[in-house]
């Protein structure tokens, strides 16, 4: 125990001159050099949200149906009859750079603690995940550890992983992304919060023991990455545990159940300084912590390094005394440590003390609160020249290009990948991955009704155009949550871009955050919080701008929600919406013609609402046979995926278009395929009329080849003739890469 | 009936059987805390999947020494009818109750998915109400359920009709590709020698809805409660 540290630089712990003078300045005096050690860490870009906090506040946060924004460790909302969600998305990109399987796992086990420490129990696990090109050995070694981390941990702490999405661009190839989203449920009289109240209140560590893992963790995090990280920064990953994860769940929620906790919050970035000084903060109260009193894993850990440890598996619970016993044998009984190292104060002070020895003693909020910077931003002048998609190469070979679709990356069948995940533990799980456009959990609390999940992200679109990248995430996942019959709640936010001291870099952040924002107000529905993620840059350069969106819908009667495979012989195939697409920034000019321009379509909110309430009241009508959402690929790629996944046929002819492949593959918002049997087609007829959306019937289900034609004036042809195996040969691609 | 589930530290589904045998098969279910010492008044004991103490050392392998289990043990060699599904499975397993080891699934990886099995006995309280021969489709989600017997042990339980479960296809053949993680004869569900212990590796309770996508297992579940109504006897010794 060494209570003085040799004098720093602030520099080294990621301090600027004038950052140091501002700690001076809230003090009123120097810091000591723990204090400052703290102050690196709790003002570090990833703890203090010094770069992102202004930008940020355009994002709205109102729904009546909204419990808790941002600001706490999930976001909340209601769904009726005394039952809430808790919901956020929080990213473990550098730590999965450097150690993949325990970066990604410790990403699970840490955003299943924020969900928990609103009261909530976690029943469901979704991952936004981006890497480099999978040729690449170095990306493909870092994607399966990926993959083992997140089932590993979350197979384990017996959460469900029911969806999320892949994509690959070689810009990742540095710096992947791992970006998990955690839904938990919660009643509304048992929502717990952060927020430290009650002199005399009992601070109670709880879980696993604190060790000199992850030290500085979220301090790596907000560096760039560079050649020697895999090497060096090893030490700044955790490593998780997902059984005492587990036991960490049941424990919690049975503490929860004595009434006896006032406030908890997990000890994730930074630790223990930060649990403790943001649920002081929050509460404006001070707090005690005695570090001599804190269950350790290793002898002759300092105070800074028990401070700042990022051990995982702890969480820091603010307890009524008259409780303490009560709360700490729910602990005892599932096996774990609970241990009262400090008490709650009324005058608003952190005091870190090891005996009789006071070693640090500030103000929480100087911790907490991190200086707001608004950095420059300016307009990077070669996007306009990436928009000029002309001349467009030759429209050959549709057959060929759609199984290059089929077979790429961000399209391909992702089986291999979620088969490796327990997708039914907890038993709601109704459409699985792989089945429908969102994942749907049925709540037999509430019965019928359902949750619906989605996970969008497109950074090849933010790097074209960021602000309408993002727009087109929010959209893609509305449109997902209504194939399934679900209104949207609300949205959780994962922001991943390079460093925003570079102006640019700073540019698309704003462009992508105003998109988001501008987006859910259209849909009227609340950001209730989620993560920024910046540097995130390696040599290479820095990643596409990638803002992921998670978006939570409810289902009024779950046993209506149909999932994207074709289902019935004869059934008619309905597109719903505008059928002209658009080859700018589409995947079939990227994957088929190495073509990684134009600007994306933006698009038409009024018109997308009433696309989707369509297909919403079709799938509530119970006549919709299967619902599937064109993204990627266009036309042809969604029918071909509900032949594959519903193993029958098809026969369509698209809509004449000027060129045949934007026909075909052309990309825009705001369109899903639906498919009925004859009888219900004229009630799907009614429904769009109603709307004023343009539907037009494209074909037939039956047999199994896929056959299509685009309409033209000219002599008959079929554009496509496949059967279902070389489709489904196609989709399979990416079973070697995960198997 | 009075059902008892286990719950282990580590259980993962001991929920999700209390809510099928409880709110889908209509029975009375007590969760049975793993150190606790004895089984009060029960007709039947569940052991959940999960990850019973982590699967530390080997899958199951803690668990089976757990304060519960010899209670347990004296429940299944009275005659007490006894489930382990997945998890719970491994534990009877390590406990000796069963016979055969499970190693890591052919391929390494856990493999979460929907399988068919055949019912090849209905000797077992589980299977009596169902066909030999008969399909089922119900979901498995494990990374240890490569059953293994040295070769003596296996014509032993082939001989003595301790098979209980193979995986099949959809027809109900018994076929190499429809072998999800390379167990030894696609054995899927073995029983004790009276046939009172089951364990299977695939998850009944995840597929006794129709919302779920299939009620298959719920047959296992119904099959059990009507051989404690009409009381069947099993032999013991």
């Amino acid at each position: 125990m060494s209570p003085t540290l040799p004098r720093l630089d602030p520099a080294a712990i990621g301090l600027t001159p004038a950052e140091y003078e501002e700690i001076r300045r809230r003090l009123g005096r120097e810091p000591n050099a723990l204090e400052l050690r703290l102050f690196g860490v709790m003002w570090s870009e990833h703890c203090g949200y010094k770069h992102s906090r202004v930008t940020l506040r355009a994002l709205p946060a109102e729904s009546p149906r909204l419990l808790q924004g941002p600001g706490e460790n999930a976001g909340v909302m209601d769904i009726g009859d005394g039952w809430a969600v808790a919901f956020k998305v929080e990213s473990h990109n550098h730590p999965s750079a450097v150690d993949p399987c325990n970066g990604a796992a410790t990403g699970v086990g840490g955003i299943i603690r924020d969900v928990l420490s609103m009261g909530a129990r976690p029943i469901a696990l979704l991952d936004s995940l981006r890497f480099g090109s999978l040729d690449d050995p170095r990306v493909r070694r870092t994607a399966a550890g990926v993959v083992a981390g997140i089932a590993g941990y979350g197979n384990c702490i017996g959460v469900p992983t029911v969806g999320g999405e892949i994509l690959v661009d070689p810009r990742y190839r540095g710096n992947p992304l791992v970006n998990v989203v955690c839904l938990g449920l919660v009643r509304t009289d048992r929502l717990a919060r952060a927020r430290a109240s009650g002199p005399g209140n009992a601070v109670m560590y709880v879980g696993a023991r604190t060790g000199r893992d992850g030290i500085g963790g979220a301090a790596f995090a907000s560096e760039e990455l560079d050649e020697c990280s895999e090497r060096e920064d090893r030490s700044s990953v955790q490593i998780g545990d997902p059984f005492t994860g587990k036991l960490l769940i049941e424990a919690t929620l049975e503490a929860l159940g004595t009434g006896g906790v006032v406030a908890l919050q997990d000890m994730g970035a930074a630790g223990l300084i930060c649990a403790a000084s943001e649920m002081a903060a929050r509460g404006g109260v001070g707090v005690t912590v005695h570090l001599d009193r804190v269950p350790l894993r290793e002898q002759g850990m300092s105070a800074d390094e028990i401070l700042r440890s990022e051990s995982q598996e702890r969480m820091l619970l603010i307890v009524r005394p008259e409780a303490a016993e009560r709360v700490a044998a729910a602990y005892h009984r599932w096996g774990l440590p609970a241990t009262v190292v400090g008490e709650v104060v009324a005058e608003p002070e952190l005091r870190v003390t090891h005996g009789d020895r006071r070693l640090a003693s500030l103000p929480p909020y100087t911790l907490a609160d991190a200086p707001a910077y608004r950095p420059v931003a300016s307009e990077p002048q070669r996007l306009w020249d990436l928009w000029q998609i002309e001349p467009l190469p030759d429209d050959s070979g549709p057959q060929d290009a759609l199984l290059a679709l089929l077979a790429s990356p961000g399209i391909a069948s992702k089986r291999a990948v979620y088969e490796q995940y327990d997708h039914s533990v907890q038993v709601r799980t109704v459409i699985a991955p792989g089945a429908g456009d969102a994942a749907v959990l049925r709540l037999p609390e509430l019965a019928p009704k359902g949750l619906a999940l989605s996970v969008d992200g497109n950074g090849t679109l933010c790097a074209l155009d960021p602000y309408r990248g993002a727009r087109r995430a929010v959209a893609e996942c509305a449109a997902n949550l209504a194939c399934a019959g679900a209104v949207p709640l609300g949205v959780t936010d994962c922001l991943n871009f390079g460093n925003p001291e570079d102006p640019e870099v700073f540019w698309t952040f704003r462009q992508a955050v105003s998109g988001l924002a501008d987006a859910c107000r259209a849909l009227r529905i609340p950001v209730v919080g989620g993560n920024v993620s910046f540097y995130n840059e390696s040599p290479d350069g820095p990643i596409p701008p990638t803002p992921i969106v998670a978006m939570v819908g409810v289902i009024d009667d779950v046993r209506l929600s149909p999932r994207m495979s074709f289902r019935g012989e004869g059934d008619l195939i309905v597109l719903v919406g505008d059928p002209s697409g658009d080859l700018a920034a589409s995947t079939y000019l990227r994957v088929v013609h190495g073509l990684d321009r134009g600007r994306p379509p933006d698009v038409d909110f009024e018109l997308h609402q009433r696309v989707l309430s369509v297909v919403r009241e079709s799938v509530r009508a119970g006549i919709a046979r299967s619902v599937h959402d064109i993204s990627e690929g266009g036309m042809a790629v969604a029918v071909a995926e509900s032949a594959i996944a519903g193993a029958l046929g098809a026969d369509v002819v698209l809509p004449a278009a000027p060129r045949r492949d934007s026909a075909l593959f052309g990309e825009a918002p705001s369109r899903i395929i639906v498919s009925v049997g004859e009888e219900s087609a004229a009630a799907l007829f009614a429904l769009a009329d109603a709307s004023s959306v343009p539907v037009s019937v494209l074909g037939r289900t039956g047999g199994d080849r896929l056959r299509m034609t685009v309409a033209s004036a000219g002599p008959k042809r079929t554009d496509i003739d496949l059967p279902l195996e070389a489709l489904r040969r196609a989709y399979d691609a990416l079973s070697e890469v995960f198997r | 009936m009075r059902i008892g589930v286990v719950v282990f530290p580590g259980s993962n589904c001991d929920r999700d059987c209390v809510h099928v045998l409880r709110d889908v098969v209509g029975q009375d279910v007590v969760e049975v805390w793993h150190g606790e010492t004895a089984l009060e008044d029960l007709d039947a004991v569940v052991l959940p999947g999960g990850f019973a103490y982590g699967d530390y050392l080997r899958a199951g392998a803690v668990a089976a020494t757990s304060p519960i289990m010899p209670a347990v043990r004296a429940f299944a060699s009275s005659g007490g009818p006894v489930l382990g599904i997945c998890n719970g499975f491994q534990v009877l397993l390590e406990a000796g109750l069963l016979p055969g080891a499970m190693v890591r699934n052919r391929g390494l990886l856990f493999q979460c998915r929907t399988v068919h099995i055949r019912v090849e006995s209905t000797r077992t309280p589980f299977t009596r109400g169902l066909r030999e021969g008969q399909v089922l489709r119900l979901p498995i989600a494990h990374g240890e359920g490569n059953y293994y017997a040295p070769a003596a042990l296996l014509e032993t339980i082939e001989e003595a009709q301790q098979v209980v479960f193979r995986y099949c296809d959809a027809g109900g053949r018994v076929t190499p590709e429809a072998n999800p993680n390379g167990s030894l004869r696609n054995i899927a569900g073995v029983c004790s020698p009276q046939g009172n212990v089951l364990g299977l590796m695939p998850h009944p309770e995840r597929a006794a809805e129709e919302i779920l996508g299939s009620v298959d297992g719920r047959w296992i579940f119904e099959s059990l409660v009507a051989c404690l109504e009409a009381r069947v006897p099993v032999p013991v010794g």
